[in-house]
């Protein structure tokens, strides 16, 4: 102390500074209470964030599940399809049953004469009901000539009218592209007991397709599957080897060093890279299949590397040291004490890293668009080469498309993406939750 | 025989053979006084018989694989007719094209010349798998039976397959390094094509995009033009409306979760924004394009403005949204990284909490939270659904967020999407976006993970 | 030595323990406690103690490590309150306010009851922020040359002003340890605060700074009243006048220091002083 008698005086409690302080004391209570606020209220607006995208999507997807049917009499007469009896099943495949179905509408409304009318009566049903008379008629040659009743698809429009209740209370869709005509005879229909809604099997059983009605997501659901698999298959094993590498056996050196940078870097370069890379090495230098999950499986393998090697090397670290020098001490080699005792308590922590990065991959889309996975494919892909689409491509290309029942359709396609994600992303947690150990 | 059924039938083979050696082990094992005079366990032996066996043969179909393409396809070339040959590689692939699309369809041909090299081709296939089975069951016997030959008790069979092993994990760990080195590979090379064709400065300093080149070299505006301004700024635009919706939030939410959440609503809330993080980008886009942007314009129309059908502000503000978790998780990981002992002392002069938070907490823990942002920043400028399908393609060079933008990533998408010509600058000009892309990203992560450990280091 | 019998006869003592030995009361005491119990939810941590703190003067709290010493201290600002499960019964008072009353708010409290931590805990701001930080908040100082009065004369009070004037701007962390502890101790008396509570000052320090502290802790004395717990008992002879011995929760014995280190009352006071147990 140089100036002791100074600094005392200067320093002895000023009385009056309990005064003071009170008479803050409400403004910063007032400013306190403000704060807390808005962290809760950014926590509010958030959680509405996430409440109002799920319920849109939701409240446009849920109709996508039903389908609406029509019961139709189509009389199978020899001389319009074209076929004798008798005929081959090629014959009978060959067959025209378009104007079988024309013929079978005008069959229900004969009072129906202008061309333009029957036009438009023709576009109440599906152009799939066609498929379904001749599969009907290919399975029973016999009921040739005979007049059946089926039940077939009902067109888009009318679908999406008729779902909505829109029959009974026009207020309940303003927007549609049917006529009054061809909703008058939509009543008809209902009067008769000839349409009727059914859950919707056809979006789970077809690829995609130009008609809305008919579109389905098996095609994509397989792409994605198949393209997971080749994501698994590589990126599992390649990222648990890098971690067991960097955890256990890694010298410190420049080379480790390069390698922890790459992966961290990697993590957070953009996916639509990854689809430069796979464009420009995979397919024009390699040239591996365009639009095939193999090509998609390894892009997205290298894209998810990243997040499982980090998770899988947090869990390989949460092992005790104490476990690896017991290993040690009974004469084990590195490798051994890595395989039989660190690798198997780590395994729950590094599955759960792996179930999320390819819940990741699942939903990835960007780097799928520059490898050509963008086709239109009708056709379920059954091997890794095939031409093929995943499904949240599938939901960007059915985002694109102009007709109003393709918006519910890419509804119900997320909302079956994001079921998928809940199973991987609820496996994960009870992964974590019941088989992780805490040291 | 596929390849697929190949390497089955060597991981077969592999398998076999290690259970042979394993009890051939165990047998020399018995005539040598027992386990303990052996060297290695008899299933190391085992395991070394199956890699001697298995891993050369599988080494040769990868690299059979690789390079049979190729080979074959220059030996189809002497019964490609002559005038197809003069046509350059251009007409060359397209021939092969047509070629293959025969031999898949597998339907005879109506040109019979074609089918002749179809039929050529097909046998040089066939030759080429047989021999390669040939050749790898050969390689896989010899390898079994010298491994089988070498069992006895001073092999040092575990040191061996232990080696095997490390060097398979340093492969698979130099991967990372590959996939950066092709990444810059693939941006580099075809960038730099594209700069032999335009300008570097013309493509960082221009303020037209138009990159459609002309079908007919008649045609109007046949050159196209490469100024990738409006890129930028379009780009930069739709991450800062990103930003503002996300820093505060994202941090608000963070530092109420760290500071004032109980337990139970903190176990509740924060799973919840971490949905956010893990709904894919394509369902955002949807969003944004279905809901977000026609309410904007709606809204926009009521109080008098005419917002585009595809503002700026309906791809940033979605985005910001989808940006939300990041900022707010990362924040909380900094945010309570700060010691007790720090708020502590700030309690104990009399602070209320917001005070501390605020002028204790955040300024310790401010390097975390602004490398959190950078790595959101980077996050948002390289995000590309969401901008592909609400952003559109209008490269506007403008500042005002109700009007139609597009960004670095909806042109590469758009440029690479539907059929291109390798060689055209429209196509290349995608991968010298995609370079520049890369670099701004990649300057952003080394900032925000160098600014990071240095916080981490500070209070470890 | 026999130590197991002393053990046990010690356990015996504490066991039948009813009452704390000496006197706990002084006159005009500035802060008083009467009958505190404090419970870790289920666990309670201090048992039945009643102590006074008079002003100008240093009060020294010892005893074994867990004994309650430092959470005794912290309620007597309210630093508990920021433990959920933690439960205080009984009275505190300060200048015959009760603590814990609904009228009493934490904050001003803590203006008027400053503490000095075990391990140094600078913010992370400079020098002049970390001592500036108080008045601040508090709104002290009505303009600038007010608060560089305070700082500086904190600074001084401290010891640390030497030292640290031509580098005001350098950040707190840049200080040695003992600095550090003198920072934050010219931290605390930035606020005026009528009552200092220390947490083990300077378990943290070397010898020299240690010096340091206890030099300026006596000279403190003469405008505060001062609390502090210590786990070294020579520190405590040489900077208190009164000494609280701690055992297991319950107060034990308390006198002036002369009085607990010439002559423990207690069987338990007289071993932990000479050194049976620590």
């Amino acid at each position: 102390m140089t100036e002791p008698t100074e600094s005392t005086n200067k320093v002895a409690p000023r009385k009056d500074s309990t005064s003071i302080v009170k008479k803050t004391l409400a403004k910063r209570y007032a400013a306190e209470k403000r704060f807390r606020f808005y962290g809760a209220a950014a926590i509010a607006m958030s959680l509405a964030f996430l409440v109002l995208l799920l319920g849109s999507i939701l409240v446009k997807g849920l109709p996508a599940f039903v389908e609406t049917h029509m019961l139709i009499d189509v009389t199978l007469d020899s001389k319009t399809l074209g076929v004798e009896e008798g005929a081959t099943q090629q014959q009978l495949k060959a067959a025209n049953y378009h104007s079988l179905i024309k013929k079978s509408m005008r069959g229900m409304f004969p009072e129906v004469k202008k061309r333009k009318a029957k036009k438009e009566l023709y576009k109440l049903v599906s152009t799939s009901a066609e498929y379904k008379v001749r599969d009907q008629l290919m399975a029973n040659p016999s009921q040739l000539g005979e007049t059946i009743s089926v039940w077939v698809l009902a067109d888009d429009e009318l679908s999406s009218f008729y779902k909505t209740g829109a029959l009974a209370d026009r207020s309940k869709l303003t927007h549609t592209r049917l006529s009054e005509q061809q909703i008058a005879w939509a009543s008809t229909l209902e009067e008769q007991g000839k349409l009727r809604k059914k859950f919707n099997t056809t979006f789970f059983k077809n690829g995609d397709s130009r008609e809305p009605e008919q579109a389905g997501i098996r095609a994509a659901l397989m792409g994605s599957i198949l393209t997971l698999l080749i994501t698994f298959l590589l990126s599992f094993p390649i990222a648990v080897a890098t971690a067991i590498y960097l955890e256990e056996f890694a010298p410190q050196n420049r080379w480790t060093d390069l390698i922890e940078v790459n992966i961290n870097n990697l993590a957070a370069v953009p996916s639509i890279v990854f689809g430069l890379l796979g464009l420009a090495v995979f397919i024009n230098f390699f040239e591996l299949p365009r639009s095939a999950p193999v090509v998609g499986g390894i892009v997205l393998s290298l894209m998810t590397l990243p997040t499982i090697i980090i998770a899988s090397r947090a869990a390989l670290k949460a092992v005790p040291p104490s476990i690896r020098e017991a290993g040690r001490g009974l004469g084990a080699s590195q490798l051994q004490v890595v395989t039989h005792h660190v690798l198997p308590l780590a395994m729950p922590g590094i599955l759960t890293g792996t179930i999320i990065g390819l819940a990741q991959a699942l939903g990835e889309t960007a780097p799928l668009l520059m490898i050509g996975m963008v086709a239109f494919i009708v056709d379920i892909p059954t091997s890794v080469t095939d031409a093929a689409t995943v499904l949240p491509v599938q939901v960007f290309l059915w985002a694109d498309s102009p007709e109003r029942a393709f918006l519910e359709k890419t509804s119900a396609a997320i909302l079956v993406l994001l079921v998928f994600l809940i199973v991987m992303n609820a496996a994960a947690v009870f992964l974590r939750k019941h088989f992780e150990r805490r040291w | 025989m596929t390849t697929t059924n190949l390497v089955l039938l060597l991981l077969g083979l592999g398998l076999a053979t290690f259970f042979y050696g394993r009890q051939k082990a165990y047998v020399v094992s018995k005539s040598h006084g027992g386990m303990r005079n052996m060297h290695s366990l008899p299933s190391q032996h085992g395991v070394m018989v199956a890699i001697w066996c298995a891993l050369p043969a599988l080494l040769l179909v990868l690299f059979w694989k690789l390079a049979e393409p190729a080979v074959i396809s220059s030996m189809l070339n002497s019964v490609i007719p002559a005038s197809v040959m003069d046509g350059g590689d251009k007409a060359i692939g397209l021939y092969k094209n047509d070629i293959a699309n025969i031999i898949e369809s597998g339907k005879a041909s109506s040109n019979p010349e074609k089918q002749v090299v179809a039929d050529r081709w097909v046998a040089l296939s066939s030759i080429s798998s047989w021999v390669l089975l040939a050749i790898v069951l050969a390689i896989a016997a010899i390898g079994a039976a010298t491994a089988l030959r070498k069992i006895s008790p001073d092999t040092r069979a575990r040191v061996m397959v232990e080696r095997v092993v490390h060097w398979f994990l340093i492969i698979c760990s130099s991967i990372a390094i590959l996939t950066t080195v092709g990444i810059l590979c693939s941006v580099l090379f075809e960038s730099f094509r594209f700069f032999q064709q335009v300008s570097f400065v013309e493509f960082v300093t221009g303020t037209k995009w138009s990159p459609q080149t002309a079908i007919r070299v008649d045609q109007v505006g046949s050159s196209g033009s490469f100024g990738a301004i409006p890129l930028f700024t379009g780009t930069l635009l739709i991450s800062a409306i990103a930003m503002v919706v996300a820093v505060p939030i994202g941090l608000l939410a963070a530092i109420y979760l760290a500071e004032y959440a109980s337990d139970r609503m903190r176990a509740f809330a924060k799973p919840l924004l971490e949905i956010l993080a893990g709904i894919p980008t394509v369902v955002y886009g949807f969003f944004a394009a279905l809901t977000v942007a026609p309410a904007i314009r709606e809204w926009g129309e009521l109080i008098g403005l005419s917002p585009s059908s595809e503002s700026a502000l309906a791809a940033g503000v979605v985005m910001g949204i989808m940006i939300i978790p990041f900022v707010s998780s990362l924040s909380d990981d900094v945010i309570t990284a700060v010691p007790q002992a720090m708020r502590d002392g700030s309690y104990a002069l009399g602070a209320t909490h917001s005070e501390t938070i605020k002028k204790v907490v955040l300024p310790a823990a401010l390097p975390g939270v602004v490398s959190g942002i950078l790595l959101a920043a980077s996050r948002a400028i390289g995000e590309t659904m969401i901008v592909v399908m609400a952003a559109g393609l209008a490269a506007n060079l403008t500042a005002n967020p109700l009007e139609a933008v597009t960004t670095v990533t909806v042109q590469i998408v758009t440029l690479l999407t539907g059929d291109q010509e390798f060689d055209s600058a429209k196509t290349l000009a995608a991968f010298a976006l995609g370079l520049m892309l890369f670099f701004t990203t990649l300057v952003l992560n080394i900032i925000a993970l160098h600014v990071v450990r240095r916080y981490r280091e500070q209070y470890d | 030595m026999n130590t197991k019998s002393n053990t046990s006869a010690a356990s015996d003592a504490f066991d039948n323990l009813k009452e704390t030995v000496g006197v706990v009361t002084v006159d005009d005491p500035k802060m008083s406690a009467r009958n505190v119990d404090v419970f870790y939810g289920e666990k309670q941590a201090i048992y039945d103690v009643s102590l006074d703190i008079a002003n100008n003067e240093v009060i020294a709290m010892i005893g074994p490590s867990g004994c309650g010493k430092s959470t005794f201290l912290r309620c007597l600002n309210r630093m508990n309150d920021s433990i959920p499960t933690c439960r205080v019964t009984g009275e505190m008072s300060l200048d015959g306010e009760d603590l814990y009353g609904a009228g009493l708010d934490p904050v001003l409290l803590r203006a008027r009851v400053g503490m000095v931590f075990q391990k140094p805990n600078p913010f992370a701001k400079s020098i002049y922020d970390n001592v500036a930080y108080g008045p601040r908040i508090h709104g002290l100082a009505s303009n600038r040359a007010e608060l560089d009065d305070i700082v500086i004369s904190s600074l001084q009070k401290a010891g640390l002003h030497e030292e640290v004037q031509d580098r005001l701007d350098a950040p707190g962390t840049s200080l040695s340890g003992g600095q550090q502890q003198r920072l934050c101790i010219a931290r605390t008396i930035a606020v005026s605060p009528e009552v200092i509570l220390m947490d083990e000052p300077c378990s943290a320090l070397d010898p020299i700074a240690t010096a340091r502290i206890e030099e300026l802790i006596d000279e403190l004395r003469e405008n505060y009243a001062i609390a502090i717990v210590t786990h070294s008992m020579q520190q405590a002879a040489r900077v208190s006048q009164r000494t609280a011995y701690f055992h297991l929760g319950k107060l034990v014995e308390v006198g002036s220091t002369n009085n607990i280190f010439t002559n423990p009352r207690h069987e338990l006071t007289e071993n932990y002083i000479t050194g049976r147990f620590g």
